[in-house]
């Protein structure tokens, strides 16, 4: 090989890495940047570094000690998680009887499911804001796990139908000849198969249920029932120039750092249940 | 149902086995039917009712503290006109409301731009990661994180790098040359769009670079030998080859999100509050129906996104008919 193409050979490959490079930095540099001003205080806070100075835990204390934010991180964590268990309870008999049995309008059936996720949430915003006065749901943790099966049930039952399709009939002949109801079948013989199914998408639901904003802004009001994303969207000083970036960015990193840490575990199944219900949908 | 079963017919006794079967399929099918009832109940008093009732205020003068003394009042939050008596006529509603039709433009405005930016740049990003090179694992992993953070933490983070006075945005690009003064990103409204698509296309980016990522993955590795020992030029190879075989998972990525973006709100709504250069339709009909006590006035707006989003799936499912049915390329 001559020269020149040598030298050619390595600009291509160094102009790939540093695209690599480039990528990498920013995705992760907006989250670096609020953890290293998560650990700034005072004064430190108004002095733009981009490697990490001084370290102190103030805005953590302030955080998790003063006002209602630990209730605001434990509403969240109650809310995400029923709503993650309901989906699920509801989703999975529901894709058993739409992956396994055939009935008249099934397709129709799942279009309709299909169309329901692509709702906008303000379109239902009007009508949903009456159903849960009418059922006194309004400002209590129960108005939000009721709501939000709204975008996680029609996501939920569409990625369990499409998996529950593609396992085989087999297994579940030999249970039918064995006499087993229904209920055994799913219990007995799809949940064991279906673990990382129920997996990526209780998690794509737990996140979705985690960040959403919209109905907890609208059907929540005081600070006792506030989720975190409306917490942290609220949290505000006296005046324009007296926000308390310092306990914001300890608060968002403290609502993050799970999730992230729970994507980076669960990211192969992650991204396959994304493009599942993407490509698939 | 039950009678069949319990006096079968005489043509069903043909042989034992086969009433057996079609019991076992009777009562599937029942048991189907009774699994889906809780979740079909959910939904409709989730989102069909509240749908329904949206549509119905939209029609009516109801308001926050009267919601159920509403009168029927036609078509008078979307259009009405009274002439007067110099014979002038005067329009309103929200079809001739101004700040209605600012906020359809930002919202277009919005989608269109963010989605091509995103789809663009997720085709940079799923061509890296179909490479394969040291660290690929690594930067599939990094990439996840935009993703994972929530859209409102991502606002109050963006907010604060794009702060006018501290924000280190202002720093490096002042650093680097790019702006001779710092500008208030945010509250600016030349820049206040340019913010809040920045910071959607860090967000959203990953997404779609997944979803081509799968795309490209179904490619055949030996249509690319083949071109290989050709001696087709890369640049042509991807304009060819690549472009073509992802479009379907590219187009229906797209479509996912020029739906997610036409509906969005959080993210404006948190990073530039009052700005009527963002404020998008979501944003609008909210502020109607709980800040300023405009219910149906704001059921009016809620309905007329809703009936434009609907118009946009039932042409994506049809196109998509269209082209699972093998009459496109």
């Amino acid at each position: 090989m001559d020269a020149t193409a040598q030298i050619w050979t390595y600009t291509k490959k160094t102009a790939f890495y540093l695209l690599v490079i480039a990528i990498v930095v920013i995705a992760v540099f907006p989250f670096y940047y609020a953890i290293l001003t998560s650990f700034k205080s005072g004064t430190d806070l108004f002095r733009v570094t981009y490697w990490p100075t001084s370290f102190s835990l103030a805005n953590y204390a302030s955080v998790l000690t003063t006002g209602s934010f630990p209730q605001n991180l434990l509403n969240s964590i109650i809310v995400s998680t029923a709503v993650v268990v309901l989906a699920l309870l509801l989703a999975i008999t529901a894709a058993f009887a739409l992956a396994r049995v055939r009935f008249r309008g099934r397709g129709l059936l799942l279009l309709t499911i299909l169309s329901v996720s692509m709702f906008p949430q303000i379109a239902v915003l009007a009508g949903l804001f009456e159903v849960i006065r009418f059922f006194g749901l309004f400002n209590t943790l129960w108005g939000l796990i009721f709501s939000y099966t709204i975008f996680t049930l029609p996501f939920t039952v569409w990625v369990l139908t499409t998996f529950m399709r593609d396992l085989p009939i087999e297994i579940e002949e030999a249970a039918i000849v064995d006499g087993a109801t229904p209920w055994v079948i799913i219990t007995r013989v799809f949940m064991p198969l279906m673990w990382p199914a129920l997996v990526t998408t209780g998690l794509l639901a737990f996140i979705a249920a985690w960040n959403e904003f919209l109905f907890a802004l609208t059907f929540t009001s005081s600070n006792a029932t506030r989720t975190v994303p409306v917490a942290i969207a609220l949290l505000s000083g006296g005046s324009q120039y007296e926000i308390p970036w310092g306990n914001i960015m300890a608060a968002s990193v403290i609502v993050t750092v799970p999730l992230v840490v729970l994507v980076l575990i669960f990211q192969r199944k992650i991204i396959s249940g994304l493009t599942a219900g993407g490509v698939k949908g | 149902m039950t009678t069949e079963s319990m006096e079968p017919a005489a043509g069903a006794i043909a042989t034992p086995h086969i009433q057996i079967k079609s019991e076992l399929l009777t009562q599937r099918v029942r048991s189907a039917m009774f699994f889906l009832v809780p979740m079909l109940v959910a939904l409709l008093i989730v989102a069909g009712w509240p749908l329904l009732r949206t549509i119905y205020f939209s029609l009516t003068n109801a308001s926050l503290t009267n919601l159920y003394g509403a009168e029927w009042v036609g078509f008078r939050n979307y259009l009405s006109w009274t002439t007067l008596k110099s014979g002038k006529t005067i329009f309103s509603g929200t079809l001739v409301d101004p700040v209605w039709w600012n906020a359809v433009w930002n919202t277009v405005r919005f989608a269109v731009i963010s989605v091509t930016l995103e789809a663009i740049l997720g085709m940079i990003v799923a061509l890296v990661l179909n490479a394969n090179f040291v660290g690929r694992g690594l930067v599939r992993a990094a990439i996840l994180i935009p993703w994972a953070i929530p859209t409102i933490v991502s606002a109050r983070m963006w907010g604060w790098m794009l702060n006018d006075q501290f924000g280190i945005l202002n720093d490096l690009f002042l650093r680097m040359g790019l702006i001779s003064q710092k500008i208030a990103w945010t509250a600016n409204a030349d820049t206040a769009m340019t913010a809040v698509l920045m910071v959607d296309i860090w967000k959203t980016t990953p997404f779609m670079a997944l979803l081509i990522l799968a795309g490209l993955q179904m490619i055949p590795k030996d249509i690319y030998e083949a071109a290989e020992i050709d001696g087709v030029h890369p640049v042509k190879q991807f304009f060819r080859i690549t472009l073509p075989l992802v479009r379907p998972a590219l187009m229906v990525a797209i479509i996912f999100r020029l739906l997610d973006a036409m509906r969005i709100f959080d993210l404006i709504y948190v990073l530039t509050p009052n700005s009527s250069q963002t404020k998008t339709m979501s944003v609008v009909a909210r502020e109607n129906l709980i800040e300023f006590d405009k219910f149906a006035y704001g059921s009016a707006q809620s309905t007329l996104l809703f009936l434009l989003i609907a118009i946009m799936t039932v042409l994506y499912i049809w196109l998509g008919r269209v082209r699972f049915d093998g009459g496109d390329r």
